[in-house]
């Protein structure tokens, strides 16, 4: 910012107190162990279901990504299943076309080439706001879609890749049964992620896309790169949405181009939305919570879990626009009121 | 058949055939769209359960035809007026209450409406897709000198011809149009000389759904007709509408004519690039005019 960039010494002072308030923001706050713990315990209390557990921890991955952006540059994007898709492709593609199987090289390949797509296609799309950008995010997702399509002659088509060979992690520890190994793989993968992304956030970066997300005209006149700041988040959270792909064609070696599906980019804004905007643990909450219910219900009736999920959106939107965790704030504070 | 570098070019008749078809597809997503382009216009309300609509007027004629023995065409028009009057309500309870959110609001709001209308159809009538019993005159092949093409297409032409003739008519020269026009262009003016904004786009909406299950109706024997459809051509109407331009009828129908004929031709020519071309075509159009064709900037 171009203020603070003043050699003046009443500017010094306040850069300290802005200093100072983002450190105690940073500072770790106990509680925020709790899912961390809850993530470990799953390895014992449930030791079957880490399959389906390592799918958990890629939607929350993913929803964190969309968290980076959605909820805290307010970037409204209907295609954000575009990164997810590349960065499956990306070990779809290295592990049954090239040869390579090694898990955590492809995870890096995969943050690497979705991180590149989001730049460019951040780049080209940002500069435009409301319904076209909505449409710009949704072609450019059918358009990777209907590429993938065209050339399913190294995709597969919708029938998927056939052949992937995933490497044992570390040269050691293969993908078992039940997935044990995979689920703490993807959990330690999803720590670094979160680490990263809480760290951007509680940066001055992390405040100045809050700030366009509050009053992008605002930001533009204290002379904020708005362009630029957008575009290098919309690339992390593009690499980070790639790193959840990969590991989903890692873990299930398995990819089809249903991935880039609207479905798809939908359901992990719902995620989010269920779980709670622009708050990091919205998407733990979220993604666990749809991932469960999901299980659940939609083998038995579809439809029902179909009409359940679109109405509890109609509601969230209209009562409880701040998610879960929201709700659950609003309860404690009138809880706290109430008692004094 | 000639060939140019590899590619075989389309003979005369193959030319014929692709404008034909893709012009009859055209119609079917002018019918749907418009109604979308013009509530966006008006309120800049991102309405994602627009193909809701049309979906239950496709499923309304499916019951009126098969269930209570209406004719196809009756059907046609009573499944848009019971529509229409159906999304009224919708309009008074739920979108209204959005106008002034975000768009992710209302991208959240219509998401889910559109997930309930999806499911509620599945349970009614199953996920596989259905047709409908159609009068023999529109299932056999008419000849149109230069060839003969299928009698369906032809009527869907006819009928979005005269479509686009009362709609123009409706919003150049009638006082309802031209309030509509005034109120796109600047909805804060046209409140300030007197106009109720508000009621006109309940008309606007009403009219609009009731358009778009008429085009449901037309879209059972054109691209057939399953739960899904409210989703899977809902990208393709937003595209229209976001090329096209919001609020305008002319910008409407050129984007529905390109994007429905490049999308047959493309299908036609090289059916494993699919919609890769439209897709292509409407990204070019969206950055260099991000506005549509016929939009304000």
């Amino acid at each position: 910012m171009a203020v603070s960039e003043a050699p003046l010494a009443a500017n010094d002072s306040l850069r300290a107190r802005a200093r100072e308030f983002l450190e105690r923001r940073h500072r770790l706050h106990p509680g925020e162990i709790v899912p961390w713990l809850l993530i470990a315990a799953v390895l014992f209390v449930f030791p079957d279901r880490t399959t389906f557990g390592t799918q958990v921890l890629i939607a929350i991955m993913f929803a964190l990504s969309l968290d980076l952006i959605l909820g805290y540059a307010g970037i409204v994007t209907l295609g954000h299943a575009a990164f997810f898709g590349i960065g499956a492709y990306t070990v779809a593609i290295l592990s049954a076309r090239l040869g390579w199987g090694e898990p955590i090289s492809m995870l890096l390949a995969a943050a690497l080439l979705a991180g590149l797509a989001g730049l460019v296609s951040g780049w080209f799309l940002l500069r435009y706001s409301g319904l076209t950008l909505l449409m710009l995010t949704l072609a450019t997702a059918v358009l990777l879609q209907e590429f993938g399509n065209y050339r399913s002659d190294i995709t597969g088509g919708y029938d998927g890749v056939p052949g992937m060979t995933i490497w044992p992690i570390l040269g050691w520890f293969e993908n078992d049964l039940y997935g044990r190994n995979y689920y703490v793989f993807t959990a330690i993968v999803l720590l670094v992620v979160f680490y990263i992304v809480r760290r951007i956030i509680h940066s001055p970066f992390g405040q100045a896309l809050i700030g366009i997300r509050e009053n992008v005209r605002r930001m533009h006149a204290i002379g904020s790169p708005v362009h630029r700041r957008l575009v290098t988040a919309y690339t992390i959270a593009a690499a980070i949405a790639g790193v959840a792909g990969a590991l989903f064609a890692e873990s299930t070696a398995y990819t089809t181009l249903g991935v880039f599906d609207f479905d798809n980019s939908a359901k992990v804004m719902v995620m989010l939305i269920l779980g709670g905007t622009g708050r990091l643990y919205g998407a733990f909450v979220g993604a666990t919570i749809y991932m469960i219910l999901e299980d659940e219900f939609s083998k038995a009736v579809p439809e029902y879990w179909q009409f359940g999920i679109g109405l509890v959106l109609v509601l969230a939107v209209l009562f409880a626009r701040r998610g879960l965790l929201g709700l659950f704030e609003d309860a404690a504070a009138s809880l706290r009121r109430s008692r004094s | 058949m000639l060939t140019v570098g590899g590619t075989v070019l389309p003979s005369f008749a193959a030319i014929v055939s692709i404008l034909f078809d893709g012009l009859a597809y055209a119609m079917v997503l002018f019918t749907i769209s418009v109604g979308l382009s013009i509530t966006m216009g008006l309120m800049g309300f991102v309405n994602l359960a627009h193909g809701a609509f049309a979906m239950f007027g496709g499923y309304l004629v499916v019951t009126l035809t098969r269930s209570l023995g209406v004719p196809f065409l009756p059907s046609l028009v009573v499944a848009a007026v019971v529509i229409g009057a159906l999304s009224v309500p919708f309009e008074k309870v739920l979108y209204s209450r959005l106008y002034r959110a975000g768009e992710l609001d209302q991208v959240l709001l219509t998401i889910g409406l559109a997930f309930m209308a999806i499911a509620t159809c599945t349970m009614i009538y199953g996920p596989a897709p259905v047709t409908v019993p159609l009068p023999s005159v529109l299932t056999g092949q008419i000849d149109i000198g230069v060839r003969t093409v299928p009698a369906y297409r032809a009527f869907v032409i006819v009928v979005g011809v005269a479509l686009i003739a009362v709609l123009g008519f409706a919003f150049e020269r009638t006082s309802i149009g031209a309030k509509i026009r005034a109120a796109v262009d600047n909805r804060r003016m046209a409140q300030s000389v007197g106009i109720n904004v508000d009621r006109l786009f309940t008309l606007t909406f009403a009219v609009g759904s009731g358009l778009a299950a008429f085009g449901g109706g037309l879209a059972i024997q054109a691209f057939g007709l399953t739960p899904s459809f409210a989703i899977l051509y809902l990208v393709f109407f937003l595209l229209i509408v976001s090329v096209g331009g919001l609020g305008s009828l002319k910008g409407t129908l050129v984007a529905s004519i390109l994007l429905g004929v490049f999308d047959v031709g493309g299908k036609y020519l090289t059916p494993e690039a699919g919609g890769f071309f439209i897709y292509a075509l409407a990204l070019v159009i969206l950055l260099v005019k991000p506005a549509g064709l016929y939009g304000r900037e």
